[in-house]
């Protein structure tokens, strides 16, 4: 959907020197994809990003959006076709909140009453009243709600692809996520082609479908953010991902991921010793008890019922935590940290029992592309 | 080339025509100073009297000088002085006022209040804190001020020659009435060059008076 | 110094409504007080008065209009990109000549066009040009970058940026400028009887010379008045024509 092929750009300094501001860049972002560009300030990503809708006309390359060649596109028509947000937000402060979502549709001929109505809709996707925010101005609101006007002015005329320069980075960082959460949830339906420029390593990895990390012009490395993180091809993207770059992976990965199968489980009325046996069978030093439904109750510990005889109910501990089977690794890991525990039984949106993570299998997880590279590199 | 000739032989005249003129926007500015800074600093205690006296200098300024000169001659002829030297300094006087109170006003209204909570804090007394905290920030601001009426005072002085007041306009008006084009340019040149070089000048000391870390503060007009 | 010495703030409406309601007062009272001396001076000059003024306010509107109309587009002109380069001079330029007292621009003329109501024109309209082009550059120059590279980015043609971008968010500023180079064309329009333009200074300095109190009033009262009512005029515009989103005056 958006194409560039050996991209360059070259500016000249005003002391008669050059600088190559991006050189020679080449990526691919598929339809219905976020590309993060990311990187440093003074990486080449902005540059890169603004030569796509010809704002910074380019040195040379080839640039592809929708499938067209844009050298054969008038910028001006292009730009009509592209939605294009920029961190400042850049409403117009002479319109009201309506006129400048209505600027495109109304570049492009859009008949008047169909234009207005499409301003209403788009407020609405981002729980904008528009009964009372259509004949404002952009002065009567606050920063947040100026940022969803700023994304949907340029959803307005439906375009394909968008570009994103640091869209949210003005907001203070608890807006932030609600207003990325939000957009991710309407891009899970719109489904637009976007390339987002970003300095922010946790907003890329939200975002993001690829990530290209952008270093002195030059495209670094271009893969999935859960890839980047474990693979880092260089000492330069290790370090600008941080020392914590494993534990960012942690947000990538969902309980399910690395949960282990809740099979093994004994209900309140069954014999202690029943429990032992399948314990030691398994291999567990733990048994999760459910109740007549299948809902996480409580547990036995192997230690506390060696010689214990009885009904599992006479014996069983409260569990100290639980977490959900969507919860993300991140969520996990802090909750075991402050239980102070190895493993944790995992449940659905309803309480059941659905199966445990341990400790040991999250490292495992994180460690698994790690021995297959190694495995990799020594065949 | 006639004209330079004309200056070259009247440099006595040009020159005392010069101190005339700037000693009547001096003396009158000195007087704006002393009573519109104090006023400035007065009116940040209220804010309504700060409407109010910024309201009426704002009035004051709208009033072409020859119609504030006019209305004067009737009301100080009645001392005797309805034309001259007073009457210049009077209007002067006046017409300065809105600058100097107000950048006097909005200087001190627009000291961080960081700053004087942090004054608050090391124990000051309100006075001190004038003192030593407000009026030093607020210096470059009404500075910008003066500069803006000495600027605009030069002119207005040269206006007041037809009120007998003298200074370099007498040049002008002498040239107009006598169709004396030497007389003309001279007055005309010299009371430009004084302006622009006063507005330079007053440029120059209200950067100097500006401490480094607060000149995005002092910008004022 | 770009707002200039009149430079409207959030109290401006309110400083307009002061005003208006002082100069009401003012002339009832005076009226009141004065019924006998001022009736005196009207019974005197009323032809004078008249015909005079008529001719003052020919000349603030034909020498602030044509200031107007061709300081607009040579701002515009002068904000534009390939200007650049010489904006930077030319706004030196523009400083130092909004520098010079009115009263030697009126002399300059003089030389250069003689006396009469043209050159009084030409003096008053290059007093009042400097002010205006100065605004109307500065106030385009003052517009965010970022609302330019928005309307750009969304492909609005250059001509449509200036008109629906540029200009409304310039326009408070350069309405500013209208309003102080109007301010100093009626403060300096009495001047213009001094190179021959006529208008009401030929009362006033008529009235000087001769010592001639009522003349004297006959010729500063009117102009007085129609220097409050150009400057309230310009307030009541600058609040209602300036869109709201863009007008500090209104909330």
């Amino acid at each position: 959907m958006i194409k560039l092929e050996k991209l360059s750009k070259i500016f000249e300094t005003p002391n008669g020197g050059t600088v190559m501001a991006a050189d020679k860049v080449s990526l691919e972002v598929p339809e219905g994809e976020i590309c993060v560009l990311l990187g440093p300030s003074g990486c080449g990503k902005t540059t890169t990003l603004k030569m796509i809708n010809g704002l910074i006309p380019k040195t040379s390359g080839k640039i592809h959006v929708a499938g067209r060649d844009t050298d054969t596109i008038d910028p001006v028509e292009l730009r009509r076709s592209i939605g294009y947000v920029i961190q400042q937000i850049g409403l117009f402060p002479n319109m009201t909140i309506e006129d400048n979502i209505c600027i495109v549709p109304d570049l492009l001929g859009w008949e008047r009453s169909k234009a207005r109505k499409r301003a209403a809709e788009l407020l609405d996707l981002v729980n904008l009243d528009p009964s009372i925010f259509l004949k404002r101005f952009p002065k009567e609101l606050s920063g947040g709600q100026q940022q969803r006007v700023g994304v949907i002015r340029a959803l307005a005329a439906d375009p394909p692809v968008l570009l994103m320069d640091e869209p949210f980075g003005a907001i203070d960082p608890i807006n932030r996520a609600v207003i990325q959460d939000e957009f991710l949830k309407m891009q899970k339906e719109l489904r637009k082609t976007i390339a987002f420029v970003s300095h922010d390593i946790d907003e890329a990895i939200k975002m993001a479908d690829k990530i290209a990390i952008f270093k002195d012009g030059k495209l670094e490395q271009f893969s999935s953010p859960d890839d980047l993180l474990a693979r880092p091809a260089s000492d330069f993207i290790a370090s600008f991902l941080g020392s914590d770059r494993t534990l960012k992976r942690l947000s990538l990965l969902k309980v399910s991921d690395v949960m282990l199968s809740g099979r093994v489980r004994v209900s309140a009325e069954e014999d202690v010793g029943k429990a032992r046996d399948m314990m030691k069978e398994a291999g567990h030093k733990n048994i999760v008890m459910v109740g007549p439904r299948g809902r996480a109750r409580g547990y036995l510990h192997l230690n506390d019922v060696v010689e214990a005889t009885g009904t599992v109910e006479e014996h069983y501990q409260a569990l100290p935590t639980t977490v959900n089977v969507d919860a993300d690794l991140r969520t996990a890991v802090s909750q075991m940290f402050r239980h102070d525990t190895t493993w944790m039984a995992c449940v659905d949106d309803d309480g059941f029992f659905k199966g445990f993570i341990t400790q040991r299998a999250i490292s495992h997880q994180l460690g698994a592309t790690y021995r297959d590279t190694l495995a990799e590199d020594l065949t | 080339m006639e004209t330079l000739v004309f200056i070259s032989q009247n440099l006595d005249l040009i020159f005392e025509r010069t101190v005339q003129h700037m000693s009547i926007v001096f003396v009158a500015i000195g007087l704006a100073i002393v009573t519109g800074v104090p006023i400035g600093i007065l009116i940040t205690l209220n804010q309504k009297a700060a409407d109010i006296v910024l309201y009426i200098a704002a009035i004051i300024i709208t009033i072409p000088s020859i119609a504030l000169f006019g209305l004067m001659i009737p009301v100080l002829s009645l001392i005797g002085q309805g034309v001259g030297y007073l009457p210049a300094v009077i209007a002067v006087l006046l017409y300065s006022q809105l600058p100097i109170i107000r950048n006097t006003y909005t200087a001190i209204t627009n000291v961080d209040p960081a700053l004087r909570e942090a004054a608050r804090g090391l124990g000051m007394t309100p006075i001190q804190r004038l003192r030593r905290v407000e009026i030093p920030l607020a210096i470059p601001v009404v500075m910008a001020g003066v500069r803006i009426a000495v600027v605009m005072n030069i002119g207005i002085t040269a206006i007041a020659t037809y009120i007998g007041a003298g200074g370099l306009g007498a040049f002008i008006s002498r040239g107009i009435s006598q169709s004396d084009p030497r007389q003309l340019i001279t007055g005309a040149l010299m009371v430009s060059l004084l302006a622009i070089a006063s507005d330079y000048f007053l440029l120059w000391l209200q950067k100097r008076l500006t401490p480094a870390s607060s000149s995005a503060t002092a910008g004022g007009h | 110094m770009s707002r200039g010495i009149l430079g409207a703030d959030a109290s401006d409406s309110m400083k307009t409504r002061a005003v208006f309601v002082i100069g009401i007062a003012l002339g009832a009272a005076l009226t009141v007080a004065t019924q006998g001396y001022l009736g005196d001076i009207w019974r005197i000059y009323s032809e004078d008065i008249i015909y005079l003024t008529k001719q003052h306010i020919v000349l603030v509107l034909v020498s602030s209009g044509l200031a107007i109309l061709v300081g607009l587009p040579a701002g515009i002109l002068l904000s534009r990109d390939f200007m650049r380069r010489y904006s930077e001079t030319l706004l030196q330029v523009f400083n130092i000549g909004t520098t010079i007292p009115t009263l030697a621009i009126l002399a300059l003329s003089i030389t250069l066009l003689g006396i009469g109501f043209k050159p009084a024109i030409f003096g008053l309209w290059v007093a009042t040009l400097l002010p205006i082009v100065r605004n109307v550059f500065q106030g385009l120059r003052e517009v965010p970058a970022h609302l330019k590279e928005a309307a750009q980015g969304m492909g609005m043609t250059p001509l449509h940026i200036l008109r629906s971008v540029e200009l409304p968010n310039a326009l408070y500023v350069m309405f500013a400028g209208i309003r102080t180079a109007v301010a100093v064309n009626v403060g300096t329009a009495p001047l213009a009887f001094l190179i021959g333009g006529g208008g009401l200074g030929e009362l006033i300095f008529t009235g000087i010379d001769l010592n001639d109190m009522q003349m004297l009033l006959a010729g500063v009262i009117p102009v007085g008045l129609l220097s409050m009512l150009a400057d309230y005029t310009l307030a009541k515009g600058q609040f209602w024509l300036i869109p709201r989103g863009v007008n500090p005056l209104r909330p």
